[in-house]
């Protein structure tokens, strides 16, 4: 049983504002079905420009509950420009602590409450986006993102980085990686101290990126990618995909298992498959769902 | 507050009749039965005793049962003792489902040369047995393959299994950790070679288990340094446990009746009441060919820790496959092996009674667990309002 403190408990069986606001200022979602919580914050500002008003709706444990129900508290009165400010560690400390396992939860309220500040900016897309290349298939996780929680927490172990963010905690294979990453920003903080931006180039032998394909090459670089980058960890979750089309820049895809049935596969997977075919194949390639061939039965036993 | 406990597949209360039993064994028969002395050669009588009452209930020869310190280590037993026997072949064939006991050994194994075979399940959580035929050849040392599973209480037909690897030559262990005390079984009439249980599953203590070996059955010792169990695991017995764990199979036989009885109809209860009064609620695992006392539920849009939380606020204890319970990130590995979605792994929620389950704990839970469901439901994203 985890250990959670009387905050996390008291949150948990009676959260604080939720709910959805009609006419929000702001919304953020975050996370999904299939990686076991999920967040919507929306939020609703003054004539002061400040927020007077938030709610949550959560999927998820005792403890992403929790989370939620403090974030909605905490930045109520606060300005946009300090609601900003929030890290997932001042969330997880409002709560007197969080297991260590536990502690992505905080980094899911940090990162609905950049969506929703986002969208708030910009009326752009409520959804998280993924910036940068994706080193965790299994999870959906950027480089930015396993950065920043790296900086902000500062983190020196792969089991760490997997606690705050998951990348790592599926099928293994991005353990490399994020070791990488830790070194490398670990290294930049000792340099240039807190709060630089440790910017990092990753350089990645991409076969006959930036030249020009011929269509048939860009197909099987697609399948290739699709191959090696992203099935194997599909397969992990018990799930597949499968090339349908390609129409131009246009790739068309369909999940088989978990994927399929997910009502949000287009925040988790669509994302995922099609930044690592921008960073593998072409910049210009976006993805779209094949939805009806979706609906076919799948094969479990993939 | 009381305490309902539908977790027994997690571990059991110890028997009374098993506990008045083990009593003497701590201050007063506290001898070493290895000893010359009558004081401590009286404790190998009992131990004597609890082999008889062991291989009673499993239909087999007293010779034919190690004592060990728990299903785990039977199972490590049995898997790497098999392959150090048999140093030629070098394939292992197994299921997606098998407890980590067993899975997490023959992938380690994989991880030293090792062929490892992972046979699938269907939706319901069945074998193919078409599948393990075509697997088994000439180089396959070993065919391990639960008897229930822990998680969805799916029973596997065990017996046809030992048939087909005993027709090819193939030594077949299965943990049946589960089954025991839950389901009739003969090992007299079973081509099982080696099998392995745990004491703390059918109420005798934690810390004991057995390893059945068939006689014939070419195993390599385990653990050296000691002549205890013949020379096949050396180290001083733990007599209280050993004497509960005889006791609690002598009960276990009397009660088998009774648990494919009374236990069958309470879970009965429980499941039918649970499936018909939560919306979104769905079975995972063969209806037909289970464990009498699990149910496995998946309760959609809400999560496995969150309804394990809200019902341990009622004094109910359960357990769930979902990521959050169990430390790490993915929900349980069964469930996935089955295709279930991750929608409804993650709000899973397994019940297991045992003979101590009364109908008011059943009908107070069911009287709770809407409640519980649409709280969560109230929270989640996913579902309208
Ligand atoms: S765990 Fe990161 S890619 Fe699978």
């Amino acid at each position: 049983m985890w250990e959670y403190t009387d905050k996390v408990k008291e949150h948990f069986f009676n959260p604080h504002n939720v709910g959805e606001i009609e006419d929000a200022d702001g919304i953020g979602e975050v996370g999904s079905l299939a990686c076991g919580d999920a967040l919507k914050l929306t939020f609703k500002l003054d004539e002061n420009g400040k927020i007077c008003d938030a709610k949550f709706k959560t999927f998820g444990c005792a403890s992403a509950i929790a989370t939620s129900s403090v974030l909605t508290d905490m930045i109520k009165g606060l300005t946009i420009e300090e609601a900003a400010k929030v890290t997932n560690k001042d969330i997880a400390d409002y709560l007197g602590g969080l297991p260590e396992q536990k502690m992505h939860c905080s980094v899911m309220g940090r990162e609905a409450l950049e969506a929703a500040i986002e969208n708030y900016r910009t009326g752009g897309r409520k959804k998280h986006e993924l910036e940068g290349s994706v080193v965790c298939t299994c999870f959906g996780v950027t480089e930015t993102e396993i950065e920043k929680v790296i900086r902000e927490n500062n983190l020196t172990a792969v089991e760490q980085v997997t606690n705050y963010c998951k990348a790592g905690g599926g099928c293994g294979g991005c353990r490399g990686e994020i070791e990488k990453i830790i070194e490398k920003t670990q290294g930049a903080l000792q340099v240039t101290g807190y709060g630089t931006r440790g910017e990092a180039v990753r350089q990645t032998a991409v076969p006959g990126k930036g030249c020009k394909l011929t269509n048939i090459q860009k197909i099987q670089m697609i399948q290739q990618t699709i191959n090696e980058q992203i099935r194997p960890a599909l397969r992990a979750h018990g799930g597949n995909i499968e090339l349908i089309d390609v129409e131009g820049n246009k790739v068309i895809v369909a999940f088989r298992g978990m994927c399929a049935q997910c009502r949000l596969t287009e925040v988790t997977m669509k994302d995922v498959v099609e930044a690592k075919l921008r960073e593998f194949v072409s910049e210009e390639l976006f993805v779209e769902e094949d939805k009806d061939s979706a609906q076919q039965p799948h094969n479990h036993r993939g | 507050m009381k305490t309902i406990y539908f977790d027994n597949n997690a571990t059991t209360k110890v028997a009374e009749e098993v506990f008045e039993e083990m009593k003497p064994l701590f201050c007063e028969l506290y001898g070493n039965p290895s000893s010359m002395h009558t004081f401590g050669g009286q404790i190998s009588r009992k131990i004597r005793q609890a082999r008889e009452r062991v291989a009673g209930l499993l239909g087999c020869e007293p010779s034919e049962i190690i004592f060990t310190s728990c299903g785990t280590e039977s199972d490590n037993a049995a898997i790497k003792g098999t392959l150090a026997a048999v140093p030629n072949k070098r394939k292992i064939i197994t299921t997606r489902v098998e407890h980590p006991a067993v899975l997490t050994v023959c992938r380690e194994l994989g991880n030293y040369g090792y062929t490892v075979v992972e046979l699938g399940v269907d939706k319901r959580g069945r074998l193919d047995l078409a599948e393990l035929e075509e697997a088994i050849d000439d180089n396959t040392a070993l065919v391990t393959i639960m008897y229930a599973n822990n998680e969805t209480g799916v029973v596997f037909p065990i017996d046809k299994v030992a048939e087909l690897a005993a027709g090819r030559g193939v030594v077949f262990h299965t943990d049946a950790v589960q089954a025991i005390g839950k389901i009739p079984l003969n090992l007299a009439k079973s081509s099982i070679d080696l099998l392995s249980l745990s004491g703390h599953k059918l109420h005798a203590p934690k810390g004991v288990g057995v390893l059945y070996v068939r006689k014939g059955t070419r195993i390599s010792p385990f653990m050296l340094g000691g002549h205890q169990e013949a020379g096949r695991r050396a180290g001083t017995e733990n007599v209280p446990g050993i004497v509960g764990l005889g006791k609690a199979c002598e009960l276990a036989a009397e009660n088998l009746e009774k648990e494919n009885s009374k236990v069958k109809y309470l879970r009965d209860k429980l499941e039918g009441a649970m499936l018909e009064k939560c919306p979104d609620s769905r079975l995972n695992g063969d209806k037909d060919n289970r464990l009498p006392n699990t149910s496995n539920i998946s309760f959609e849009y809400i999560e496995g820790e969150a309804i394990l939380l809200m019902l341990d606020k009622y004094g109910i204890c359960a357990s769930s496959g979902s990521a959050c319970t169990s430390g790490s990130l993915e929900p349980s590995h069964v469930l996935r092996a089955m295709g279930v979605p991750f929608t409804a792994a993650h709000g899973s929620i397994r019940f297991s009674l045992s003979r101590y389950s009364t109908e008011a704990e059943v009908d107070y839970t069911v009287e709770k667990m809407p409640g519980i469901v649409n709280r969560l439901r109230e929270l989640s994203p996913f579902v309208a309002k």
